[in-house]
């Protein structure tokens, strides 16, 4: 680029390339056209597009904005010798203006606040939507139980196999290994005051108590309530649920029912399993590690615990389940149209399960404190 | 290794120049192909229609050729240039030179509509970040999308909103290409319409090539220069509509003649 300044004006020669490929250096061309035309106060300027090569729509803005700019400080701007391709798309590309919305006001501290009052009626309204869609549940499930041939079998049947049966490796496993960690831990920390062998009884009951149901829950939330979710949530996004409702199906009773009653079969028995296998790596540990063999180590559970100490965790199985699945099924109702709002609602539906299961254990262990069991 | 002459060497006026140049191209999937040497060429400057019943490979063919299907045979040239036998850094400078709109937009969810547009230039080009709103912004009025549009995100826009703020995104870079997949689907027939004068107009103002699949016997007759037909795996006709019109290709036939067609189909000459 180049210019000379004559009496009758500036006259500002353009070359090259005007492509995007030379962004950096058509914008500062652009900036050298404007400071030209400034210098030359007020008189005229031809801007000669002779020399260019190549234009595009950006080369061609930068040009027609150098000439607004300057035209705006009271200079009498001419754009000549461009190409009739280069015209047209000096034309198309015509500088306008885009004002923009000026950004949001508002101080950070009163955002702070608001922010903390939508978060807290939030979770107020959370707690209503999933106390009236427990609600819609039992209706349902009174309508279905007084009909047996709506309670749909086969449904139950698989999401059974899908939410217990392939969950079973995975179950046994972890609960196996937080048997042993407990077991070192004890046999390790109470041999200090010779007390090794009491590590059973700690075995025994934390596990049974609490250990099993939690960690199958937690483990259900994670793996069975995510799925829920995901599976009702991509069927609203695709209106297939508005297509049950217009056949005249409910949703609830095929969908919502079938996964929930399925929960409550397949949660308490996996606690089951999840009871003997950690008691089972507890066992193993204590025979390896704390020199129990397997007869003593028996021996000693039978003394430790009661039916009433296999029965706490049991009990809190199904309430954990119906949790799970209420929140599941209701987080992916709350699916909107996009892929992004599943992906939201399945983080929410697994988040919210964990907690809630982790609060419902608090009140139970309340619960049973208080009537001694 | 021989490099054929840039893009951009001067041709003979009589010959067009071929942007795209598709020979013997033979792409499947496990047993089956799709694509059994498949010829095509596609001249600068032009309107190409293409056209071709559901499930016979037109998408599969713009995918092999923008590089997304692999193919077991043939070569595929772009700007004169072999796209198999290009280094990286080239072939990232070829891709610059095209634009593609897909069928559903494939706007990203998480993006205002302005941050899309700006995408590819933030990622390609060292511009200011004024010249990038404004150039955006330009490309929103360009594809007629008003202002207000450029903060909303790809859920709250309409069908024909994201296809013309997908069009944007496709302009960002000022391709000498632009690949169109299917689009005027999905949209009312005024709408569609209005994307064919849309694409029309663009088209002349800025010099594109413009490589179309559609359904649409609409748009076909509007702005298409040329049309090529796929069918059985092979293109079975490539010329102007009139061309195609007197092919008696049975698929053709079908197409051109069908029910739908003979309303759009212009008098008898």
């Amino acid at each position: 680029m180049s210019g000379e300044t004559s009496p009758a004006g500036t006259r500002v020669l353009l070359a090259g390339l005007w492509t995007l490929e030379n962004g950096a250096g058509m914008e500062a061309a652009a900036g050298d056209i404007e400071r030209m035309g400034a210098k030359s106060g007020g008189g005229a300027i031809l801007i000669d597009l002779a020399g260019v090569t190549a234009l595009d729509t950006a080369g061609a803005w930068l040009i027609d904005r150098a000439r607004e700019r300057l035209t705006r400080a009271g200079a009498k701007v001419e754009v000549r010798w461009a190409a009739e391709r280069q015209a047209i798309l000096l034309d198309q590309a015509h500088y306008r203006s885009f004002e923009s919305a000026p950004p949001r006001a508002g101080s950070p501290l009163v955002n702070w606040l608001a922010e903390i009052g939508e978060t807290l009626m939030s979770a107020g309204r959370d707690l209503v939507a999933g106390v009236s869609f427990l609600g819609e549940i039992v209706a349902a499930m009174l309508r279905a139980f007084s009909r047996p041939s709506r309670l749909r079998p086969t449904s139950i049947t698989y999401h059974v196999e899908n939410f217990a049966f392939r969950a079973l490796p995975i179950i046994a496993l972890i609960n196996f290994l937080v048997g042993c960690i407990v077991a070192q831990q004890g046999i390790f920390q109470l041999s200090r005051f010779g007390a090794a062998a009491f590590a059973v009884d700690l075995i025994g009951i934390l596990v049974l108590r609490e250990l099993a149901v939690l960690l199958s829950s937690i483990m259900v939330a994670g793996r069975t309530g995510s799925a829920i979710t995901a599976e009702l949530g991509s069927m609203k996004m695709r209106e297939e649920i508005d297509a049950l409702r217009v056949m005249g199906l409910d949703p609830m009773e095929v969908l919502v029912l079938p996964r929930l009653i399925a929960l409550l079969i397949s949660l308490p028995l996996l606690t089951f399993i999840a009871d003997i296998s950690a008691l089972f790596g507890g066992l193993l540990v204590g025979w390896g590690y704390g020199g129990i063999s397997p007869e003593i180590f028996l021996a000693r559970l039978q003394n430790a615990i009661g039916l009433n100490t296999f029965l706490v965790g049991l009990i809190k199985a199904p309430f954990m389940a119906l949790v799970i699945g209420v929140i599941a099924c209701l987080e992916g109702f709350r699916v909107q149209g996009s892929a992004e709002s599943l992906g939201r609602q399945v983080t929410a539906s697994v988040v919210k399960a964990i907690f809630m299961v982790i609060v419902v254990d608090g009140l139970f262990a309340m619960f049973f404190a208080a009537i001694k069991y | 290794m021989t490099q054929p002459p840039p893009a951009s060497a001067p041709v003979p006026a009589t010959e067009p120049e071929i942007v795209i140049r598709v020979r013997d191209v033979v792409v499947g999937f496990g047993e089956k192909l799709v694509l059994k040497g498949l010829d095509l060429d596609v001249r600068r400057g032009e309107v190409l229609g293409f056209v071709g019943g559901s499930g016979t490979g037109k998408s599969v063919l713009t995918r092999a050729i923008l590089g997304l299907t692999p193919k077991r045979k043939g070569v595929i040239e772009v700007f004169g240039l072999d796209i198999d036998l290009l280094p990286v850094f080239e072939r990232k400078a070829l891709e610059r030179r095209w634009g593609v709109l897909f069928q559903q937009g494939a706007l990203f969810s998480g993006l205002t509509v302005l941050q899309n547009i700006q995408l590819p230039m933030r990622e390609h080009l060292r511009i200011s970040q004024e010249l990038m709103n404004e150039l955006a912004m330009l490309k929103l009025d360009l594809v007629g999308l008003k202002h207000d549009a450029a903060g909303k995100f790809p859920s709250e826009l309409s069908g024909g909103m994201i296809k013309r703020a997908a069009l944007a995104r496709a302009l960002a870079l000022d391709p000498e290409i632009l690949f169109l997949d299917e689009p005027t689907s999905g949209l009312d027939p005024i709408g569609a319409a209005e994307f064919d004068q849309l694409i029309a107009t663009l088209q002349k103002t800025l010099g594109l090539t413009v490589y179309m699949v559609t359904h649409d016997l609409d748009s076909l007759y509007s702005i298409c220069d040329r049309i090529a037909a796929l069918a059985d795996g092979k293109i079975v006709a490539t010329g102007t509509i009139e061309e195609l019109l007197a092919s008696d290709h049975p698929w053709l036939r079908a197409y051109f003649h069908g029910q739908r067609a003979r309303q759009l189909a212009p008098p008898a000459r």
